[in-house]
C-alpha cells in the first residue's frame, strides 16, 4: 500500500516531447514507473524513447492507452488548460509540476476538478513518489528507500533534504507527496495526512511546511482529532520578512496571519513534535516511534 | 506586483468605477497646474508603494492653486517608510458624508475571490477585521457565475439605507470584480467608497496588487511596474532571472529552491548569524548563473561571508561545483565561502572543490556553521 500511486500505476505525460517533460519522463521509465501515453498537440503518431505513444491530444491518449494518472509538464500560460484537459477526460489522479500559474486561473480550475471529482497534486510541485513502486514527478528515486515514513511537503529541493536525512537513518517512506508551493493547489495537508492514515504501510508522518496562509493550522487540528500515528513537522521561514513572497506564490505573511511562529505554536499545541531545523527530523521521530 | 493609486485609479476609472477626476504630477509646477485645471480645493497624495501615507504627511489639502503647488514641493522628495516620493496625485477635495471599505482579494482558504465590505471606512481594513471583525461582510464568490446581483445588492444595503446608493455601491462591486479578472489582480480596494452631501457615491482612493504570475501574459500590466521603489539588488536579480529579497545580515546565501532557502536562512539565524539575503538559484548549473548571483549578493557591501547550499538531486553536484570554480575563476571573491552541496555525483564534486581551495562538505549545519564563524570572524 502506498498513497495516491503504487505499481499498477498507468501514467499518461502531458507535454511529453518538451525540455522537462522528455527528461523527467526518461528517469521516471527508469524508475519503474508504467508510461503508457504521452500527449503534445501536433506531434501525435510519434513514438517516445521507443515505446511510449504520443498522442495529440489527453481524449486520443485515454481512449488508446487508459491511463489512470497524468502528469502535467506544460509552461505556465497552457497549465491550467491542460488541467481541465486531463479533468475533462476524467483522470482520476492529474500531477501539475508547472511553476507560475495565474492564481485566477486555479480559481476556475478547482471548480472544475470538484465537480468532476478526480484529484488534483499541486501545481507548482515536485509529484509524488511511493519508492520502489512509482515516481510520478521529478522528486529523485536514488534519494528515496522503501519503508514507513510518510512525507507530505510545499516544498522541492527542502523535501528532498528531509528524506534525505531519513534515508541516510534507515527510515525509509512509504510515499513521499509533494503538495507544491503555490496558495491554491489541488491537495492540501489533510487529504495526505488523511491518506496516510489509512495506509496500513505508514506508521509516521513528517510534514514540511512554510509561511504562508492556514493549512497547516488546520492540518494541525486534524492531527489532533483525528490521527493516531505520530506526526513530526517542520516550518521553513521563520526568517522571513512579512508581506515579501519568499519564491513560492504562497509563501507569503500577510498582516499578521500566516507566520513561521503561529504555525509551529500551533503545531505543538496540537501533539505534533517541532522540528526547528532539518537535522531534528530523525531524532523526533526517534522520540515518537 | 504593486500598482501606485494614479495606475489603479485608471483602471477601475476604466471599468466604469465612479471617481472624482484628477492628474498625477512629478513637479511642484505641474502640480499647481492640475490643480488651476480643476478649480477649487484638492487634495495631493505622495504616490508611493506604502500605507500610512497619511500619517507620514503625504497627503495634504490645498485651498488655492498656488497653495497646491506649494504643498506638492515639499511631498515631492519626501521621504515615507524609506521610499522617495516621485510623483503626487491632484485630486479635487471632495465634501465627504460617509466613507466604507469595499474590496476584493483572492482568499486561498475558500480558494475563491471574496467580496469585502463594511461600513468602516477610511480606516486600514486589517485593524477593522483585528478589532471589530462582525463590522467586514464577507461574500466568497462562484468564479463560474461571478458577482451575481442579488449577492452585490445585500452587500449594497449592508453599506447602505438608501435604495439608490445600495444599488450604485453594488455596481461597483460588479466593476471592481470584473477588474479583478481584467487585469490579474490578487487584491483590489477602494478605501474609503465616500457618499457626498448630495448623496452620490464615488470611490476616493484605489489600491490594486497585481498578481505576479500574471505579468508574463499582461505585459500592458508588466509595464506599469515601478522599479524605483524596489531595491537596486532586488531589481537586477529579477532582471536576471533570480528570487533575491535583501535583508539586513552579513551571512549572503545562494540555495536552490525556495523551501529550501528559506530553511538555510532559518538555520544561519538558528546559529548566531544573519541572513544577509533570500536567493534562489533554481535547478541550474549554469556558470553564468552562478556569476550573476555572487555578484548579486557581494554587491551589498555588508555580506562578510558566503554560504552556498545545494541539493543536487537533477541537478548534478559536480556540475553545480565546476560552475562555481568557472565563476570564481572569472569572478574573484573578496569574502570567503563555504560551499556544502549533496546529492548526485557529491564525491565528485567534493574533489572538484577542496582542489580550487574552498571549503565544502555535505552537511548542511557544519556549513551553515562554517559560514557564520566565517562571517562573525571576518566582521571582526
Amino acid at each position: 500500500m502506498s498513497v495516491f500511486i503504487d505499481a499498477q500505476t498507468r501514467l499518461l505525460v502531458q507535454g511529453i516531447t518538451g525540455r522537462d517533460g522528455s527528461f523527467h519522463a526518461k528517469h521516471m521509465i527508469a524508475y519503474g514507473t508504467k508510461i503508457v501515453a504521452g500527449v503534445t498537440p501536433g506531434k501525435g503518431g510519434q513514438t517516445f524513447d521507443g515505446t511510449v505513444p504520443v498522442f495529440n491530444t489527453v481524449a486520443d491518449a485515454v481512449t488508446a492507452a487508459r491511463p489512470t494518472a497524468t502528469v502535467i509538464y506544460v509552461p505556465a500560460a497552457l497549465a491550467a488548460s491542460a488541467i481541465f484537459e486531463a479533468a475533462d477526460a476524467d483522470i482520476p489522479l492529474i500531477v501539475c509540476i508547472t511553476e507560475g500559474i495565474p492564481v485566477l486561473d486555479m480559481t476556475k480550475v478547482m471548480p472544475y476538478v470538484r465537480e468532476k471529482g478526480v484529484r488534483l497534486v499541486g501545481p507548482n510541485c515536485p509529484g509524488l513518489i511511493s519508492p520502489g513502486k512509482s515516481k510520478v514527478g521529478i522528486i529523485p528515486g536514488n534519494i528515496c528507500t522503501p519503508g514507513a515514513i510518510g512525507v507530505v511537503s510545499r516544498s522541492g529541493t527542502l523535501t528532498y533534504e528531509i528524506i534525505h536525512q531519513l534515508t541516510g537513518r534507515g527510515f525509509g517512506q512509504s510515499s513521499c507527496v509533494g503538495i507544491g508551493g503555490d496558495p491554491i493547489i489541488g491537495t492540501n495537508f489533510i487529504d495526505c495526512l488523511a491518506a496516510f492514515e489509512k495506509d496500513a504501510e505508514t506508521r509516521a508522518v513528517v510534514m514540511i511546511g512554510e509561511i504562508g496562509g492556514t493549512d497547516e493550522q488546520q492540518a494541525a487540528e486534524f492531527v489532533k482529532t483525528k490521527m493516531t500515528k505520530p506526526v513530526v513537522g517542520f516550518i521553513a521561514g521563520q526568517t522571513a520578512p512579512p508581506g515579501r513572497r519568499m519564491g513560492h506564490a504562497g509563501a507569503i505573511i500577510s498582516g499578521s496571519s500566516g507566520t513561521a511562529a503561529e504555525k509551529m505554536q500551533t503545531f505543538a499545541a496540537c501533539g505534533i513534535s517541532v522540528m526547528k531545523r532539518p537535522a531534528d527530523v530523525v531524532p523526533l521521530l526517534q522520540e515518537r516511534l | 506586483m504593486n500598482l501606485h493609486e494614479y495606475q489603479a485609479r485608471d483602471i477601475l476609472r476604466r471599468h466604469g468605477i465612479p471617481m472624482p477626476d484628477g492628474a498625477v504630477a512629478s513637479t511642484a509646477a505641474e502640480a499647481q497646474a492640475i490643480a488651476a485645471r480643476l478649480g477649487g480645493a484638492v487634495v495631493v497624495k505622495a504616490q508611493v508603494h506604502a500605507g500610512g501615507r497619511g500619517k507620514a504627511g503625504g497627503v495634504k489639502l490645498a485651498k488655492t492653486a498656488a497653495e497646491a503647488g506649494q504643498v506638492a514641493g515639499k511631498i515631492l522628495g519626501m521621504q515615507i517608510k524609506g521610499l522617495t516620493v516621485e510623483k503626487v496625485l491632484v485630486v479635487p477635495a471632495a465634501d465627504i458624508a460617509s466613507e466604507s471599505y469595499v474590496g476584493c482579494i483572492v482568499d486561498r482558504a475558500s480558494q475563491r475571490p471574496v467580496l469585502m465590505v463594511s461600513a468602516a471606512g477610511g480606516i486600514d481594513i486589517e485593524e477593522v477585521a483585528a478589532k471589530t471583525p462582525e463590522k467586514i461582510h464577507r461574500l466568497p464568490v462562484d468564479p463560474r457565475f461571478g458577482l451575481l446581483p442579488h449577492q452585490a445588492l445585500r452587500l449594497g444595503f449592508a453599506l447602505y439605507r438608501d435604495g439608490a446608493q445600495a444599488r450604485a455601491a453594488a455596481d461597483i462591486m460588479q466593476k471592481l470584480y470584473a477588474a479583478v479578472y481584467a487585469v490579474g489582480a490578487s487584491l483590489a480596494e477602494v478605501n474609503p467608497l465616500v457618499t457626498t452631501p448630495d448623496g452620490t457615491v464615488l470611490a476616493l482612493d484605489a489600491k490594486i496588487v497585481v498578481d505576479d504570475n500574471e505579468l508574463d501574459r499582461r505585459p500592458e500590466i508588466a509595464a506599469l511596474r515601478d522599479a524605483s521603489s524596489e531595491a537596486p539588488s532586488e531589481v537586477r536579480a529579477r532582471e536576471a532571472g533570480l528570487t533575491f529579497i535583501k535583508l539586513d545580515g552579513s551571512v549572503g546565501c545562494c540555495v536552490n529552491g525556495a523551501g529550501l532557502a528559506m530553511a538555510t536562512m532559518d538555520l544561519v539565524k538558528y546559529y548566531g548569524g544573519e541572513p544577509a539575503n533570500f536567493l534562489d538559484i533554481g535547478g541550474s548549473s549554469n556558470p553564468q548563473k552562478v556569476v550573476n548571483a555572487l555578484t548579486i549578493i557581494t554587491g551589498d557591501p555588508s555580506v562578510k561571508a558566503i554560504l552556498f547550499n545545494i541539493f543536487g538531486g537533477i541537478t548534478r553536484c559536480d556540475d553545480v561545483a565546476n560552475g562555481i570554480v568557472q565563476a570564481t575563476r572569472a569572478f574573484p571573491l573578496k569574502v570567503p565561502m563555504v560551499i556544502r552541496l549533496t546529492g548526485t555525483n557529491e564525491k565528485e564534486a567534493m574533489a572538484i572543490l577542496t582542489a580550487a581551495g574552498f571549503t565544502a562538505g555535505t552537511d548542511m549545519d557544519d556549513a551553515v556553521k562554517a559560514a557564520v564563524a566565517q562571517a562573525q570572524g571576518h566582521a571582526a
